[in-house]
């Protein structure tokens, strides 16, 4: 399949593509991994007349601990996730999701920066940093601005970036001690969407009760869904085994699937509150380590 | 839309080439390149037969344009024979029976190749994880992890790499 006739601009800068999307509005789009937006465009589910590729801008593309924070780079791949000494030491659920989206081949290309502007809840890293609290740092022609993770989804496909903006960074706070994150997702095969996924960041206190929790289910809904009733219960609480049911319980509450090929609604509502189990035992027992 | 002049190395050959940006990689590839080795298979990024090299890193050339590959390196299948020698992954595919129809064996090379390049040594679930992203709808892929298998061994005792 031949995807429809464009321009392509390949810009060095920062400020040189922020021109360039100001220049041509709706009409243009940033190619970074292009793994969504290349299959969409042959489909001719996007047929923008400009293509302005991010990909040789030097300096986005970095993971490094700063000022209290995770800062991932916007062009950052899922590989360079994959191969991170300090994601793997220290961010157990941001490594589980970089190891389950797609397959190696697309993981090679792939940014986490496209994961999220695209703004498609099927895609693995909203939740995952909806459940780390994390923030989006935008560049426009007004320079950087800085967008919490719970305002960056708007709706299906629909990001708060504006026309002129592009992501450059992803903040994520440093967990303090005794803290542990998983990601528990369901796919048909490997390179699969979710049938249904759950992300989960836990802080525990001196006495092992759960200090602060961040939930957050991937595919069950036009966005991201945050599982405010679940963190909220489990806040407090020594995680044993009822307690963890009924927290994922609650946060299989929060999910509003749509039917489809991957399995009817009631099923992936089940399969959320069952891999919401598994998620949250397993940062319990990471975070005791 | 205007075409553009773009150099890449292919299996070691500098080449140029004019593209119109929508050229998709595979295409330049095997119609602009003659390398027809790389397959196009779904054409959708699912079944990794037209998975390529791109400066040292497994990618699917189906879901690149060529004109991002400027000034890049590329290996194809071609690619991996030296001085009239089979790769050691090739005498596996041959020698296990690593193929049936041979559709997918271009990109399960390719996977392969940049397998044993990290890992060496890999086990079994090592070798299933390595080739995810490429689908085989005859093997079942039990004599194509037999092959790699063969190939990983064979280049630890021959020094090849």
């Amino acid at each position: 399949m031949i995807p429809p006739a464009f321009e392509y601009l390949r810009p060095k800068t920062v400020p040189e593509a922020v021109q360039m999307l100001q220049q041509h509005g709706d009409e243009a789009k940033i190619l970074s991994g292009g793994q969504s937006l290349i299959p969409m465009m042959k489909l001719r589910l996007a047929r923008p007349a400009f293509i302005i590729d991010i990909n040789r801008i030097a300096g986005l593309s970095y993971i490094k601990e700063e000022g209290g924070f995770l800062k991932i780079g916007g062009l950052t791949r899922e590989a360079e996730l994959e191969a991170s000494h300090i994601v793997k030491s220290k961010y157990p659920l941001l490594m589980d999701t970089a190891e389950v989206i797609a397959d190696p081949q697309v993981r090679n290309m792939a940014t986490v920066g496209g994961n999220l502007a695209h703004g498609d809840p099927a895609n693995d890293h909203p939740a995952t940093m909806m459940a780390l609290g994390a923030q989006i740092v935008a560049t426009g022609s007004k320079g950087e601005r800085v967008i919490p993770i719970e305002q960056f989804f708007v709706t299906l496909f629909t990001t708060a970036l504006k026309q002129d903006e592009i992501l450059t960074e992803i903040r994520i706070p440093i967990p303090p001690a005794k803290s542990g994150g998983a990601y528990e997702k369901l796919e048909r095969k490997v390179g699969d969407f979710a049938t249904a996924a759950v992300a989960v960041q836990l802080t525990l206190d001196a006495s092992g009760a759960v200090a602060s929790a961040g939930i957050a289910l991937t595919n069950a809904g036009p966005t991201p869904i945050k599982a405010k009733k679940a963190e909220d219960f489990l806040r407090g609480k020594k995680p044993d085994a009822a307690t963890i049911a009924q927290a994922a319980q609650l946060a299989s509450e929060a999910a509003q699937p749509s039917a489809d090929l991957r399995g009817p609604a009631a099923y992936k509502v089940g399969l959320a509150k069952e891999l919401a189990k598994r998620a949250i035992a397993t940062a319990v027992a990471r975070a005791g380590k | 839309m205007a075409k553009q002049t773009i150099k890449v190395k292919i299996n070691g050959r500098e080449r140029e080439a004019s593209v119109e940006p929508r050229l998709l990689l595979v295409h330049l590839i095997r119609e602009s390149l003659g390398q027809t080795g790389t397959h196009i298979g779904c054409d959708t990024s699912n079944c990794g037969a037209c998975t390529v090299m791109l400066n040292g890193k497994t990618i699917k050339s189906c879901t690149m344009f060529a004109v991002q590959a400027d000034g890049g390196e590329l290996m194809t299948v071609e690619g991996l024979i030296q001085n009239g020698q089979w790769h050691p992954l090739q005498e596996g595919f041959k020698e296990e029976h690593g193929l049936q129809c041979g559709f997918c064996t271009p990109g399960m090379l390719m996977s392969s190749y940049a397998l044993l390049q990290k890992n060496p040594n890999p086990t079994e679930e090592d070798i299933r994880w390595g080739i995810s992203g490429n689908l085989c709808r005859c093997t079942g892929y039990q004599n194509i992890v037999k092959a790699v298998q063969f190939a990983a061994k064979k280049m630890a005792q021959g020094g090849t790499k």
